[in-house]
This record gives C-alpha cells, sequence and structure tokens, in this order.
C-alpha cells in the first residue's frame, strides 16, 4: 500500500541548541533554547513552503469497499479550506495506513461470525510531498450490507505544521475519540436496528418457506426429494442458520463491553442520552433523547428505525448476494442522524480550538494550567470570562474521561523536559534528505548535552527511553506514521499520574524514533505503531493481532512502570486490559534496562559524530521560544517584548483563518467598535450560541484594552500613580464630558484592577450620578461624567467630598489628583518608552506582571511570621517588622509597592476565608494619603 | 512626646484660629482605615444601641429597626412593625438570674406606641399604645429591673411590659430627659426644670409608687440633656452653653457654669456661639461639651474647663461621645465623623510659651494630668489639649450619633443619607484575618 520511495524524514524538526546557560535560576522546564535568526525572513510562523492549504481542517474519509479511499467531508466545510490540496490523494493516505486488522467473520473454533469490538487506531502521519501532517484516527463502523459487517473510516486533523500535531497528539486523540465514541455510539444502536430488523425479515422468510414447505408435503407426498423440495430446505437450512449467526451478531453488539467506558457514566446500551462525547463541551442539548430522533420526521433515514412494531418484515430471497452495485450507507445513514450531527458539531468545535498557532495554543494551556493550579490567588488578576468557561469545563471534565482532564499536565511535561532539544538534533541527523555537511558548534552542544544528560539523571535517560515504539515497517512512502495509537495511550496513562515528570513527552517519543531511524535506513517509516487496542471476549484473546513489532523492547518496562506508578491502581479497566494484553503481544527484549539503554544511546551519538549536519533550516520552535522570553520574567529585556511581540502575530492571523461570513461579521464589530470605543459588554451578545473555548471576542477585548493601555501609558506621564491607585485600592474615577472618551480610558485602565472575587471586575464604566461611598466600596475603577456645571454641582462635590477614598484622573483637562507613586515596579509595568506595539502583547505583558505580583501577594499572605506573632509574648510591632523585612528582602519591594502586595494579600486574605465559609464584613480599605495634582 | 510638640503648635498659630482646625488628608493617628457602609434604612437613621459584644440595633425615620451583627455586617433581625419614625430606643438587658431570658429592645415611635423586642428571636413581644404623646425618653433601671418611659408624663414598666405606675402629666413639652440617679431615684428634664422623682416599691414587689420629690429651677434655658458623670454626680446643660454639675445624692448644684464657652481666654473675646445648642458627655471625670463650633473639656474636680478647642468643627454637632481611649467623638450635622484625643500639656523649659494661655503651677488639679503637669499651669487653667487625631468622611448628611465596639475597635455611626457605616481598625483586621487564615489552613490540614 505504501509504496512510493519518496521519503520524508524529520526534514522540519528543529535545530538543536544548548539550553541556555548561564541562567541557573530559569526552572529547567523553561530552558528551551531561543529562536536562531539565522535567516532573515524565517520566522516561527512562516508557513512551510510545502503546504498547499492555507489553515488546519479535519477530514473525514472512508475506505469504501467499491470505491477504495475516498473524502467524505472537511471541517470546516469549504472548500478554499483545502485549496489545491488534493483530498482524494489524502484520503489515499491516511487510510492506508489501517493496519489494525479488524477481524469479523468465523474465527478458527468458532462457527459463528464475531464482531470484534476494535478501539480505535490513531496514528500521525506525514505527507512531504503535499506539505501536509495529519492525526489520523481510524476507526470501524457496523453496517449489516458491508464486508465482514465493518465500514473502515478515519477523521484527520490536517495541518501543515507537524509540530503542532506532535504537540497536540493527546488532545487530539482525546478528542477525536469522543468524536468516535458519538460516532460508533450511534452507529451500534443503527446496527442492532438493522440486525432486528433483519431478524424479523428472516423470521419471516422462514415462515414462508416453511409453509411453502408444508404445502409442497401436502400437495405432493414425494416431494421430499424433488430437487425444489431440496433447494427449498436448503434455503431453509441457509435462513436458519441466518437467523441462528444475526441473534448471535446481536447479542455481541448488545453485550457490547460498556465497563470500557467510565462506570459513572451508567452508560445505557443504545440511549444516547448519556454519550459522553455529545456533552464534551456542554451541548445544552445534550438531553436531547434518541427518541426524539426516531420520531423526528424530518430524518430521512429516521423512517428506517422506525419503533419495532411498524416494521413490516420482507422476504428475503435466498442468495441475495453482496453486490458492487448495491448503494452503501452513508456515513449519515450509519450512525443514526442526531449522533452524526452531534459529531459534526463536536468536530466543528475541536476545528475551531484548534485554531492558530501550535505555541499559541500550547501557551495557553501551560498557561491556564498554571494558573488553575494556583486556586488561591488566580482570581486576583483573571478576566471572569476564562474563569466561567473553566468552571464550566471542570463540571463536565468530571464525568467525562480522565484524559481530557489531565490534558494540561501534558503540557507541563512537555515544557519541563530537558532532553527535548536533543530530541530535534536526532532526528535531524538522522534525516535521510539531509546533506552531509557537518558544523561543528552543533557537534560540540550535542556531546556536551548528552553528556551532562547521561551523567546527571540517569533515571531520566532511562525514562525517555522507555518509550514504546512498536517498530518501523518498510514500505517506502512519503508518509511517515510518527506514532501510534499504543504510544499514546501509554501516554494518557502518565496522565493520571501526579508526577509530571514521570513519562515521556512526544519530544521524547521522537527522539526515539528518530534515533531507530538511524539504524534503519529505511526510507520509509512507520515510526511506531501497535495494533488497535482490541477488546474481545476473553475467549477470543487467543485470535488477537500481533502486529508487525520489529524493536520491541521496552513496552514492557512502560507497562512496568504504569503499573507502578501511583495511580495506575486507580486506573479504568482499559489500562488493566492493555496491561493484560501487552505481553501477548509485545516481543519481549531482555535488554531494556536503562543502563543497556544507555550503551544503545552512544552509538547513535558517535554516529552522530561522523555524519552530516546541514546549515540549519528554518525551523519552527516558536512555543520553545516564546516560553523562554515569558519566563525571563523581566519586562525589560527585549527578547521578551519581541517574543510578545511576535506572539501576538497570530491574533490577526486566527481572524483570518475564520470562515469568511465570521471573519466579516467580527471585521465590521471591529468596525462599530472602534468608531463608539464599545468596551466587551456590547460584545458578549454577538457571541455564538455554542460555547466557544476562548472566545476570540475576549481576546480582542484584551487586544483592545492592551492598546488602549498602550495609549495611556505613552499619552499621559502620570501613568504610574494612576496605576498605582488602582493596584493598591484605591478607587480611580475617570472624569470626562465625553462618555467614548472616557470608557476607552477606563478599558484602557481595566487591566489594573485587581478582582475582589470570582466575580467580574469591580468597573463601573460610565456613571452620570453623584458617587457616594457604597460606590467606592463597591468600584474600583468608574468613569463618571462630569456635569456641564460649574464646581459646586453635585458630582463635583461628591468627588472632592470623598477625596480620600479616590484618585481623580480628569479626562477633559489631562490632570490626575491622587497620592504619589515612589517605587520601581510600574516603572517596567508601564513604561512609557515601551517598545510594545501590540496590544494584546502589552496585554501579556502586565498580566504577567501581575500574576508575578499575585504570587508576592500569596507568598505573603501564607508566610506565617510575617503575618502573626510567633511567641506569645511577641510584641506587635516585631511582628510588623518581620513582615516588612520579609517584604523588602526576601520579595524585593519598595515602599509604595509593598502597599500594592498588601493590597492583593487583603484581597487573598478575604478571598480564602471567605471560601472557606466563614462570612467577612466586606470593607473599603484605604488610607490617610495625601494627594497631588498632577498635570501634564 | 513628640506628639505634644507638633500638637501643641496647632492652636498656636493665629491663622489657624481665624478657620476651623482641619486635619488634612494625612492623619498618621487615625487607626479607622476600613469601614463598610450598611445600607438598609429608608430614612435617616437616628438611633444606635449596643446590644452585646457583637450586635447592634439601629432605627430611623422609616420606623425600621434592625439588629446587625458588627463582625459580618449582616441583618441579624429587621423588626417591622413601627410606622413611624422612632423617638427613642433602649436596650433591656437580660438580668444575670434567672439565666435563659433574652435581651429585649423597646422601641418607642411618634405614633405614640411602644414595642418591646425579643433580641434573640427579632420576636414582638409587647405593644404598648395608649399614650398621650410621644415618649421622647427611655431609661432603664436595673436595680428594680423595671424600664420608665418618658413622655408627658413618667411611666414605670416591668419586663412583662405592665404599667406599674406612673406621674401626673407635665404640659410644658413633656419629658425630654431621665436619667437614673442613687437611691432609686430619677432625674427628669422638663423644660427649663430639673425634676427629681423616688420611685418606691413595696415589700413584696406588688406595690409601686413614683412621686415628685423636688423641682429645681437653675438653667436659664430650656435643658438640653442629662448625664450621669459617676455615682455621685451628674450633669445638665442647656443652650448657650449652661453647664450645671448637681450632686446626684442630694440633687444640689455642684458647680453652675453659665457660658462654658466663655471662659476662654481674654484673646478670643468674640461670642459667636451664644444660643449654641449644647451636646455633652463625659468620662467619669471630665464633661466633654459641644457648644457652637467650639469643643470644651470641663474638669469636674477643677471646676474649670482644663482644655478647649474653640474652632473644632465647622458645622453644627448633633452627638458627642467618648471612646475608652481618652478619645472624643464628635457626629457633625455636615456628614463627618471626627475624632479627638485628650493629652495633658508637658511644656519643657526650652520651648517658649507663645501666648497667655500659660502661666503658673496648677493646683487643685487630681486627675492624671495634674500628676504629670511641671512647674507651669495657665493661668486660665488650661492644663490639656485636644488635639485632632482624625476625622473620618463617609457619610453625605448629617450624622446622628455613633456606638463603639470596644472588643472590635469599632465605631458605629448612622446619618441621615440612611446609611450605618461600621469604622475598623485596618491594622487589627488584617490581623483578624491573618489569624482566621490559618486557623483555616490548620483544621484543613487537620481533617
Amino acid at each position: 500500500m505504501i509504496g512510493s520511495p519518496d521519503v520524508v524524514a524529520f526534514t522540519r524538526e528543529e535545530v538543536y541548541e544548548e539550553p541556555l546557560q548561564g541562567s541557573p535560576g530559569l526552572p529547567e522546564e523553561y530552558s528551551v533554547p531561543l529562536f536562531p535568526f539565522q535567516e532573515a525572513d524565517s520566522s516561527p510562523w512562516s508557513r512551510p513552503p510545502g503546504a498547499k492549504f492555507s489553515k488546519d481542517f479535519i477530514l473525514i474519509s472512508e475506505f469504501s469497499e467499491q470505491v477504495g479511499p475516498q473524502p467524505l467531508l472537511t471541517i470546516p466545510d469549504d472548500p478554499r479550506v483545502c485549496g489545491a490540496f488534493d483530498l482524494n490523494y489524502f484520503s489515499l493516505r491516511i487510510m492506508s495506513v489501517d493496519y489494525q486488522a479488524s477481524f469479523v467473520g468465523h474465527p478458527p473454533g468458532s462457527s459463528y461470525p464475531k464482531l470484534n469490538f476494535v478501539e480505535d487506531s490513531k496514528v500521525v502521519l506525514g505527507d512531504s510531498k503535499e506539505g501536509a501532517f495529519a492525526y489520523v484516527h481510524h476507526l470501524t463502523l457496523y453496517d449489516l450490507e458491508a464486508r465482514g459487517f465493518v465500514r473502515p473510516f478515519c477523521m484527520a486533523y490536517i495541518s501543515a505544521d507537524e509540530d503542532k500535531i506532535m504537540q497536540l497528539f493527546l488532545e487530539l486523540s482525546g478528542d477525536f475519540s469522543k468524536a468516535s465514541d458519538c460516532l460508533k455510539t450511534g452507529n451500534r444502536k443503527a446496527f442492532a436496528n438493522e440486525l432486528e430488523k433483519k431478524l424479523k425479515d428472516l423470521e419471516y422468510t422462514r415462515s414462508v418457506l416453511l409453509a411453502h414447505l408444508e404445502e409442497q408435503r401436502k400437495t405432493d407426498g414425494k416431494g421430499f426429494y424433488t430437487t425444489q423440495a431440496i433447494d427449498k430446505a436448503n434455503e431453509l437450512a441457509n435462513v436458519e442458520k441466518s437467523i441462528i449467526e444475526h441473534q448471535d451478531l446481536l447479542k455481541q453488539i448488545q453485550q457490547y463491553p460498556y465497563r470500557k467506558l467510565k462506570p459513572e457514566d451508567d452508560f445505557q446500551p443504545f440511549l444516547p442520552e448519556s454519550p459522553c462525547d455529545c456533552t464534551v463541551t456542554g451541548e445544552p442539548e445534550r438531553a436531547a433523547p434518541s427518541s426524539d430522533t426516531e420520531e423526528n420526521p424530518a430524518d430521512e433515514e429516521a423512517s428506517e428505525y422506525h419503533p419495532r412494531a411498524s416494521y413490516t418484515p420482507k422476504f428475503i430471497k435466498a442468495k441475495s448476494a453482496k453486490c458492487f452495485d448495491k448503494k452503501m450507507k452513508t456515513l449519515k445513514e450509519l450512525v443514526d442522524v442526531y449522533f452524526f450531527v452531534q459529531t459534526i458539531d463536536l468536530l466543528t468545535r475541536l476545528e475551531r480550538r484548534y485554531r492558530g498557532d501550535v505555541s499559541y495554543l500550547l501557551m495557553r494551556h501551560l498557561d491556564q494550567t498554571l494558573l488553575e493550579q494556583q486556586a488561591i490567588s488566580n482570581f486576583l488578576f483573571e478576566d471572569a470570562s476564562t474563569w466561567n468557561t473553566k468552571a464550566f469545563d471542570r463540571r463536565y471534565e468530571e464525568k467525562l474521561d480522565a484524559s481530557q482532564s489531565l490534558h494540561d499536565s501534558k503540557y507541563l511535561e512537555e515544557e519541563q523536559d530537558p532532553v527535548k532539544p536533543s530530541a530535534s538534533l536526532e532526528s535531524y541527523k538522522s534525516s535521510v534528505e539531509s546533506v552531509p555537511i557537518k558544523i561543528e558548534q552543533d557537534l560540540f552542544e550535542e556531546n556536551g548535552h548528552t553528556e551532562v544528560l547521561i551523567q546527571g539523571d540517569q533515571v531520566e535517560v532511562a525514562e525517555y527511553l522507555d518509550v514504546d515504539i512498536k517498530g518501523s515497517i518498510s514500505s517506502g512512502d512519503s508518509i511517515e506514521v510518527l506514532r501510534t495509537e499504543r504510544s499514546a495511550s501509554m501516554l494518557s496513562h502518565s496522565e493520571s499520574q501526579p508526577c509530571l515528570r514521570l513519562h515521556p513527552s512526544p519530544q521524547q517519543l521522537r527522539r526515539k524514533h528518530s534515533g531507530r531511524r538511524t539504524i534503519s535506513e529505511d526510507s520509509i517509516e512507520v515510526l511506531s505503531m501497535c495494533p488497535s487496542e482490541t477488546i474481545i471476549p476473553e475467549d477470543f484473546r487467543a485470535s488477537y493481532q500481533i502486529a508487525i513489532n520489529e524493536e520491541e523492547p521496552c513496552v514492557d518496562e512502560e507497562c512496568e512502570e504504569l503499573t507502578s506508578g501511583p495511580d495506575a491502581a486507580g486506573r479504568s479497566e482499559t489500562s488493566v486490559n492493555e496491561l493484560l494484553i501487552d505481553p501477548a503481544c509485545c516481543i519481549r527484549g531482555d535488554d531494556s534496562s536503562p543502563v543497556q539503554q544507555n550503551v544503545d544511546l552512544s552509538p547513535d551519538i558517535s554516529v552522530g559524530d561522523t555524519i552530516v549536519s546541514v546549515p540549519p533550516q528554518p525551523c519552527r520552535l516558536p512555543d520553545r521560544n516564546f516560553q523562554v522570553k515569558v519566563c525571563v520574567d523581566n519586562a525589560e529585556s527585549p527578547s521578551m517584548e519581541t517574543a510578545c511581540h511576535r506572539l501576538s502575530v497570530t491574533e490577526p492571523e486566527s481572524v483570518h483563518l475564520l470562515s469568511s461570513r465570521e471573519a466579516k461579521r467580527m471585521s465590521s464589530e471591529e468596525h462599530l467598535d472602534s468608531l463608539s470605543h464599545k468596551s466587551s459588554a456590547s460584545t458578549c451578545s454577538d457571541r455564538t450560541p455554542s460555547p466557544p473555548p476562548i472566545s476570540s471576542l475576549s481576546e480582542r477585548h484584551k487586544r483592545k484594552a492592551g492598546q488602549n493601555a498602550l495609549m495611556f501609558i505613552r499619552q499621559y506621564p502620570f501613568s504610574h500613580p494612576a496605576i498605582y491607585s488602582l493596584l493598591s485600592g484605591r478607587t480611580l474615577v475617570v472624569l470626562g464630558e465625553e462618555e467614548a472618551f472616557v470608557k476607552r480610558l477606563v478599558t484602557a485602565l481595566s487591566i489594573f484592577v485587581p478582582n475582589c472575587g470570582h466575580s467580574a471586575k469591580p468597573i463601573k464604566p460610565w456613571a452620570t450620578s453623584p458617587l457616594n461611598i457604597v460606590d467606592f466600596q463597591k468600584w474600583k475603577l468608574i468613569g463618571l461624567q462630569r456635569d456641564a456645571s460649574p464646581p459646586g454641582s453635585p458630582i463635583t462635590q461628591s468627588l472632592s467630598r470623598y477625596r480620600r477614598y479616590a484618585s481623580v484622573l480628569d479626562a477633559d483637562n489631562k490632570t490626575l489628583c491622587c497620592p504619589v507613586y515612589k517605587g520601581s515596579l510600574l516603572q517596567r509595568m508601564a513604561d512609557h518608552r515601551t517598545q510594545i506595539r501590540k496590544g494584546s502583547t502589552y496585554y501579556m505583558h502586565v498580566q504577567s506582571m501581575l500574576t508575578q505580583l499575585s504570587s508576592k501577594a500569596f507568598l505573603l499572605t501564607f508566610c506565617h511570621h510575617a503575618q502573626l506573632r510567633i511567641h506569645p509574648d511577641d510584641v506587635e510591632e516585631s511582628v510588623c517588622q518581620r513582615r516588612a523585612a520579609f517584604l523588602h528582602q526576601l520579595l524585593g519591594l519598595s515602599q509604595d509597592d509593598r502597599k500594592i502586595v498588601e493590597y492583593l494579600s487583603e484581597l487573598l486574605k478575604t478571598h480564602y476565608v471567605t471560601e472557606a465559609g466563614t462570612q467577612l464584613l466586606p470593607a473599603l480599605r484605604f488610607n490617610y494619603i495625601p494627594s497631588i495634582l498632577y498635570k501634564i | 512626646m513628640l506628639r505634644w510638640f507638633l500638637g501643641s503648635r496647632e492652636p498656636q498659630s493665629g491663622a489657624e484660629k481665624s478657620s476651623v482646625l482641619n486635619i488634612g488628608e494625612e492623619q498618621t493617628q487615625n487607626p479607622y482605615t476600613e469601614l463598610s457602609p450598611l445600607q438598609e434604612h429608608q430614612g435617616t437613621v437616628r438611633f444606635l444601641v449596643q446590644i452585646d459584644d457583637f450586635r447592634f440595633a439601629s432605627a430611623g425615620d422609616d420606623g425600621f429597626v434592625f439588629v446587625w451583627d458588627v463582625k459580618t455586617g449582616e441583618i441579624l433581625f429587621p423588626l417591622h412593625g413601627h410606622l413611624q419614625e422612632i423617638s427613642a430606643m433602649v436596650v433591656f438587658k437580660a438580668p444575670k438570674f434567672p439565666e435563659g431570658m433574652s435581651n429585649i429592645i423597646i422601641t418607642s415611635s411618634s405614633e405614640r406606641t411602644i414595642i418591646a423586642w425579643d433580641c434573640e428571636s427579632g420576636l414582638q413581644l409587647y405593644k404598648i399604645s395608649d399614650f398621650q404623646s410621644t415618649v421622647k425618653s427611655l431609661v432603664v433601671i436595673h436595680s428594680l429591673d423595671v424600664w420608665l418611659s418618658g413622655g408627658s408624663d413618667v411611666r414605670v414598666w416591668n419586663r412583662d411590659c405592665q404599667l406599674l405606675c406612673k406621674t401626673g402629666y407635665y404640659v410644658d413639652g413633656g419629658i425630654s430627659a431621665l436619667i437614673e440617679l442613687p437611691k432609686t431615684c430619677v432625674a427628669a428634664a422638663v423644660g427649663k426644670d430639673l425634676i427629681i422623682f423616688k420611685l418606691s416599691v413595696s415589700e413584696n414587689f406588688d406595690q409601686w409608687n413614683i412621686s415628685e420629690i423636688k423641682c429645681i429651677s437653675v438653667h436659664q434655658h430650656s435643658i438640653q440633656a442629662l448625664i450621669n458623670i459617676n455615682d455621685l454626680m451628674f450633669a445638665s446643660c442647656s443652650d448657650a452653653g449652661e453647664l450645671v454639675i448637681w450632686d446626684a445624692v442630694d440633687w444640689r448644684f455642684h458647680s453652675f457654669e453659665s457660658n462654658i464657652s466663655d471662659i476662654s481666654s481674654p484673646h478670643d473675646s468674640p461670642q459667636e456661639a451664644t444660643l449654641a445648642p449644647m451636646h455633652i458627655s463625659t468620662d467619669g471625670e471630665n464633661v466633654f461639651a459641644a457648644v457652637g463650633r467650639g469643643l470644651f473639656v470641663y474638669s469636674v474636680q477643677a471646676r474649670r474647663v482644663i482644655a478647649l478647642q474653640k474652632k473644632a468643627h465647622d458645622s453644627n454637632v448633633l452627638y458627642i461621645g467618648n471612646l475608652p481611649n481618652r478619645q472624643l467623638v464628635s457626629c457633625l450635622d455636615d456628614g463627618s465623623v471626627r475624632i479627638w484625643e485628650l493629652r495633658s500639656k508637658v511644656h519643657p523649659h526650652a520651648e517658649p510659651v507663645p501666648t497667655g494661655f500659660f502661666s503658673m503651677l496648677g493646683f487643685g488639679k487630681a486627675n492624671k494630668q495634674a500628676s504629670q503637669s511641671l512647674n507651669k499651669v495657665p493661668e486660665n487653667g488650661i492644663v490639656a489639649s485636644l488635639d485632632l487625631i482624625g476625622d473620618l468622611i463617609g457619610h453625605s448628611s448629617s450624622v446622628q450619633m455613633f456606638i463603639y465596639f470596644e472588643e472590635d475597635h469599632s465605631l458605629v455611626t448612622c446619618s441621615a443619607d440612611q446609611l450605618i457605616i461600621i469604622w475598623k481598625e485596618g491594622k487589627i483586621e488584617s490581623r483578624l484575618r491573618s489569624q482566621l487564615l490559618f486557623k483555616i489552613l490548620d483544621e484543613s490540614s487537620n481533617r
């Protein structure tokens, strides 16, 4: 099947670079190489030249028994998406890597056909000719009329970015599994219905035949021996055999091992109400029951699935052989409309969620994971909308498979992987297309790194070698199968492990693969593959198909490691199954000890010495690149800003990537927005009903807020005291005549307002009545209308009365009345000479500094000796001194910065205590500090 | 010490004397850095009474009475029963014996009813409505376990709101103030007169009698307020700075000041404060009086004003009261609250005496300041200073009164802007929150 000798090895793999030296303070998970700027136009986001399509899409294809591989549909369903990309060709490719033998038929020792409940296989493959890389999810659906009762399908997520596929493998796998589950659930239901109908037909046929025979016997005493009678009798026997077979099939399908699913799912056979997949993203209409589908008159094929009573059996002619001219059922017919629609919805959401550059996706996940871990302090500066969706997700995650909920940890794991760079080198080296030129420096780095590895952390080396590799198969095509399901499922175990470092990440996998490849020198590589995990009845175990396993040294270890993992016991039965099956299908390698692996590794390296290196190719290391810079933790560093800058490049792209209609809507919104300065409130109503993951609208709001904030800090020399007011909990009133202008300032400043809880930010964008003390308690940023009348009006009076509680930014006269700020923090946070140009970049910059602040506040809050007396005879002053020392020496804060952190700490305390169920008096905290009038 | 240097300069500058003392925004000694407005009343909130260490009741012109928790700001009970504004409110504390009895709130309203409420359940216990006129004063006499209402007459009630006895009618505006005196006597202010009643009870507590035993007319103006200074003395005041200190046992006057604001140094002659309303409070040794814009401290022992601030306020004082730490709080008509501290003046020799405030050694001064005062005492007896240590700005309309929770270090004020504001000391609150936080942490880790 895979035949052409067009080989792509890892041509686009990353150039190896040594982790940043001389930055010992940086956690190692962030030690990733900088993006090399060798080529002027090289950008991490430049599209690979080979790609024939503009954006990622999802393809569903079928291996039709009549016409062979054929594409069925793409998501988004827009011909422009694929462009010149040859879907037929690619379908052929992706369908051809489904190695699983979905065994159906008469197994030896059994007289009846057996259904194999095949798990899907998941592979990653690449096609250099098309410039496409794909995550391919194979699944089989049952069809009574199909050969062997099965129809192979696959869903593929196709992207030009190989990295993206690899990085997101687990996520993709999890999400597509849900889609697949959805399809299969519908399919089983439909199949069972079909079987029942068929059975009725058969019963009817039998009765008809019996009647015929009887009739014949009555009319003709010798009829028993006529050829006609014998034919009839044979026919009858066939029908009866067929009945038994079908009954058996029905029994099998009804006994589908639902135990495989999570037990709390109380998944009832053929009840689509509870398929987890349909609720993944929390479709509110998840409860739409199957009965709806069945009764839905609009469903064309629903008529086929009428309630059983209404079905009129048909007489089945003998030898109604399977012929090629009959029309096969469509996918929609196969899986029941309801489930089909659900699946398409799900896939559409998936496509939307995976839009954008991989670095962006990864960072977002990393970000969210980290923030989620800071459950105590994360409410301070995270916007409420994100939290809502999170809470939403969390609700469902509890019900859904564990793998989904823990995806985030995968990213941590990946980022913590110190071996990652070497992986790229090896693959690089091993690339068949690479030109044999050696760059000394690379060698150096490589050696040094490897040494570190071996000496430094044996366990780690062992870990990353303990990768499940099923072997490589030589078939000579441009398709690489980079990874298949086994490894994925292994990894998914690691997701449930609390210790993130225990298990290999995809990068490690790749390293391994490439290492293998150097040895095998196959032109085509299936880097790893495995038979699909099959859930078979116990008596069926023997017939389990073993995949081609060339190199199989470490699976067992992997298994052991898994079992020894603290959570292994808690895994669902699937894992147990796997563990049971694995030994049976794996060829055991005796030399699988870590030390041995190390020895194995060294030849590779020596090979590397003599072979090749290539002038560094334009490689894409976006995520790493970005990470380094974010974590550099110094806003003044230009690299940080550039990185941020670059990252933000993705945003317009993502807009661009929207379907034209959406894009149009978006742009018109943008336009409207720029006209009327509408803040996020107005845009919320435009949301599409389906829950978007993190809506582009909120992104847009961030961008706008960032842009306005940039404008503010550039235009107003007194931006520091204004921001200081907000951060230290002093209400800032923006006073102005023109609502739009005031609101824009409010939007700009809103990013500096700490939240008091999980509710919305305490911002009132526009007020027209005089403020009273309750307003100052409730709102921390207020846009206030200046009344036209001269001073003495109620509004100005109330402002001057409460000037103690509020700083006043006069938008019309460009003055600010607020306390002085003396500190260094805001110099970095709001530098008017900043090189940051883009709003979203600046937003992220601010956000990172604020997060830093909240972690300091966290330390202060939960450091006992900085808060309370240690000894009973401790006096209050000594506590204050300790706290001051803590803030100054340990957190490095000057006087006024300290007040910010103290305020945040108070918020943390209040929030924590309130969350714990104790009611506190909501208070307005203030200080008696004189204000100063700033003018431009 | 430093503060004395700083503080003593304030009244010395001539420029400052002409205008009202203003502290500015920098108030390093003002501990109240947290405030919590409570918004529930729909009219002026006139009365606040403390029930126990953490509860208080508020009553307003909307006729509503609320019981609040000062720690959480929660309304424990809304007490709805009156239709018109509340005219007086008092808490009848439960006796120690028998246990299990609850505190009672007694409120009177201008619809001429009195309602007794149960503090623990929020239920209305009794309603009395046969009054001739509005009851303006209520007083509890714990020694006899009775309470008195003063309107056009004085009536005596027991805990179950049964009328025990009453006096005759006083037409001249009725009784405006009532205080308890030793030996089961009661002093009532009726117009310009002070009337002493004697409450007597038979052996078996079934025969009660209240009789007027003395009527004293000393005040030139109608009496504004009556306060108990200590067990031996009480004070009455009327407009224009009339202050009379009375002996609580034989009801003779101990001292009489026809105009307390007149006492100041001869340099400050203008008498703007004639007929200004007067409010007094006491700490047991001194009587603090707010007359017009000035604030005066009258030492009962020394029988003279020992400290004063002539330009203390720029609007009328509606209420003044003491805090336990020698601080004085004045609630003003303009919505602000000022906190004063009484400090003895200690003048080192090095400091020049700028004005004629101080001259000779003081004598006859028995209180604490006297022991500290050195070799100089001003000729007019000014031996202490009243320093403004802070002002609380939160209300937008006149502040009616305040109460102080000593344990909680919180000040509760109520105002005509329908708000009640709880002022707390930020440092203490922050520490309490930390304690709470670590307690929760401990609990969750032990669990």
